[in-house]
């Protein structure tokens, strides 16, 4: 490893970083849509759905589906900024100085995961007046904020090859609809026992919901069987491939 | 590790080749064997219209694309193999300036001298806004900035930490000739310092304003290298015809807005 990475990481961190504190209209459009989701959920929906809790405790049902919403509509800000760069030449400034190449990815990388996190955190605060109430304590949060991290990071990977590969803004943010739209046909939002044959199959052998499922009973204070490991296997293997592709993708971009 | 290693030309470009591969057509031959050579501290133009692989030749010597065939050494170093010691010895200023428009002036040359590790990043940016008469824009956002601060900017990031090489690609192109003026000027102190600077332009005013020597680039080779003079003499003598020297639009356009001298920021020339 370069022995500028850290250095340069940082530096470059600061930089991206900058760009979100400065424009915090991302952090909050990327949180309006979940919260907008879960306010339709819990006052027109939710009357309607089945989830075997008591009234009133949908929004604790479906907040581990919201939260994957949020971190899917994160990262496609990631792509954008990481298109930008490429398309106005900073991003060949940076690639033509003396530092740790990698470190321009990985700049990237830690911003999404430090802007989704806040955008998470407005959510989750926007749930709990909704009604979202949790007695888990302080290592089943922890285990949250890790799979949700984890999560961050495999999403983020793959909306660094989008942003490298596109070739329009919006083609660069196209990535995320079907990430967004997956947790629909999951545990998200009802019960899977629900759904007829294929899609029910097709629901619970998707990421989305062990990860969901993880989530839900963490909070819940239940055990989580074997979802835990169900859902760390997926991060990882996503966050691996992802990995890989968009290392392939950035060398050959950056030759 | 920056100095000269040898007494060596700072650039050597030899036998460059390189195609675009373009899904279900012929490949692109953008290059097809270009050679030349800059010496120390002189301005260097590389001459061509739209398109030529101007830009090409300089993501090569830049490390940012790769050729085909050829070879190409900066400061000594070769592209391909001392890619790290290539980039420590060059400052790429790229066709359109690379500023990050979020960050304020100051903090984008704070932002460059910090990737070059210098030390007193902080001191190195003022020196820069001071020389490139950016001090009253120093706070201020870079979305806010005219083309020519931008430029100016741009340019000040590439001079962070002195390096030996600079090239600039196309560093007027769609700037009004009051920034463009500006432009030059300060690639003309650049060089005087003693910095090798090779820019590529399609303005055959602008190579003959800066260059001490000029290549044309056409259809993938140099097919023509040398001073002004060289080049002039490649031509017919010239003819002596009077004619009446009419303003151009460029010459009625400065003297009405002052040549830049009623700007705040920019200095007389001539």
């Amino acid at each position: 490893m370069n022995k500028h990475f850290f250095a340069d990481t940082t530096v470059l961190l600061g930089r991206t970083m900058r760009h979100v504190t400065r424009s915090p209209d991302t952090i909050i459009t990327v949180a309006i849509m979940p919260i907008a989701m879960m306010l339709l959920f819990r006052y027109v929906f939710g009357g309607a759905i089945e989830t075997g809790l008591g009234p009133g405790q949908y929004v604790n049902y479906m907040l581990p589906g919201i939260v994957l919403i949020t971190v899917a509509t994160g990262v496609t800000y990631t792509a954008l900024r990481l298109f930008t760069d490429k398309k106005t030449g900073i991003f060949g400034r940076f690639l033509s100085l003396p530092i740790a190449r990698a470190s321009v990815l990985w700049a990237h990388v830690l911003t999404s995961v430090v802007s989704t996190l806040i955008s998470v955190i407005v959510v989750v605060l926007v749930a709990l007046l909704m009604g979202f109430r949790s007695g888990a304590g302080v290592l089943a949060w922890l285990a949250v904020a890790g799979i949700t991290i984890l999560f961050t990071l495999a999403l983020t990977w793959i909306a660094v090859i989008a942003g490298l590969s596109a070739q329009t803004a919006e083609g660069g943010g196209a990535f995320s609809y079907p990430l967004v739209f997956l947790p629909f046909i999951s545990s998200a939002f009802v019960a899977t026992e629900t759904m007829p044959g294929p899609v029910r199959a097709f629901a619970e052998h998707q990421p989305m919901t062990p990860i969901i499922n993880s989530i839900r009973n963490l909070f819940a204070q239940e055990p989580v069987g074997n979802n835990i490991w169900a859902a760390l296997a997926w991060c990882l293997a996503i966050l691996v491939v992802s990995y890989s592709f968009a290392m392939v993708t950035y060398r050959k971009t950056v030759a | 590790m920056t100095m000269p290693t040898t007494s060596e030309p700072a650039i050597r470009v030899r036998g460059l080749e390189k195609s675009y591969r373009i899904p279900k057509q012929e490949p692109l031959h953008v290059l097809r064997g270009v050679d030349f050579e800059v010496s120390r501290g002189t301005i260097f133009a590389l001459l061509g219209s739209n398109g030529a692989g101007k830009t090409t030749v300089v993501n090569i010597m830049s490390t940012l694309l790769k050729a085909d065939a050829g070879a190409v050494t900066v400061n000594g170093f070769d592209v391909v193999t001392q890619a790290a010691q290539v980039r420590e010895s060059i400052s790429l200023t790229g066709q359109f300036a690379a500023v990050d428009e979020i960050l304020t002036g100051r903090e984008n040359l704070v932002l460059a001298a910090r990737l070059r590790h210098l030390k007193e990043a902080g001191k190195i940016a003022d020196k820069l806004l001071e020389r490139f008469q950016l001090i009253e824009a120093a706070g201020r956002r870079v979305a806010t900035y005219s083309g020519g601060m931008r430029r100016r900017l741009d340019i000040a990031m590439s001079l962070t930490g002195n390096p030996p090489a600079i090239f600039l690609d196309e560093p007027t192109t769609g700037l009004d000739p009051q920034s463009r003026i500006e432009v030059w000027r300060a690639v003309k102190e650049i060089a005087q310092l003693g910095t090798t600077v090779l820019l590529t332009t399609q303005y055959l005013e602008e190579a003959e304003q800066l260059a001490d020597r000029i290549a044309i680039l056409h259809q993938g080779r140099i097919i023509a290298d040398g001073t002004l003079d060289d080049l002039k003499q490649l031509f017919p003598p010239a003819k002596v015809e009077y004619v009446e020297k009419q303003p151009t639009l460029e010459e009625i356009f400065l003297a009405i807005v002052g040549d830049g001298r009623t700007g705040s920021s920019v200095r007389a020339e001539r």
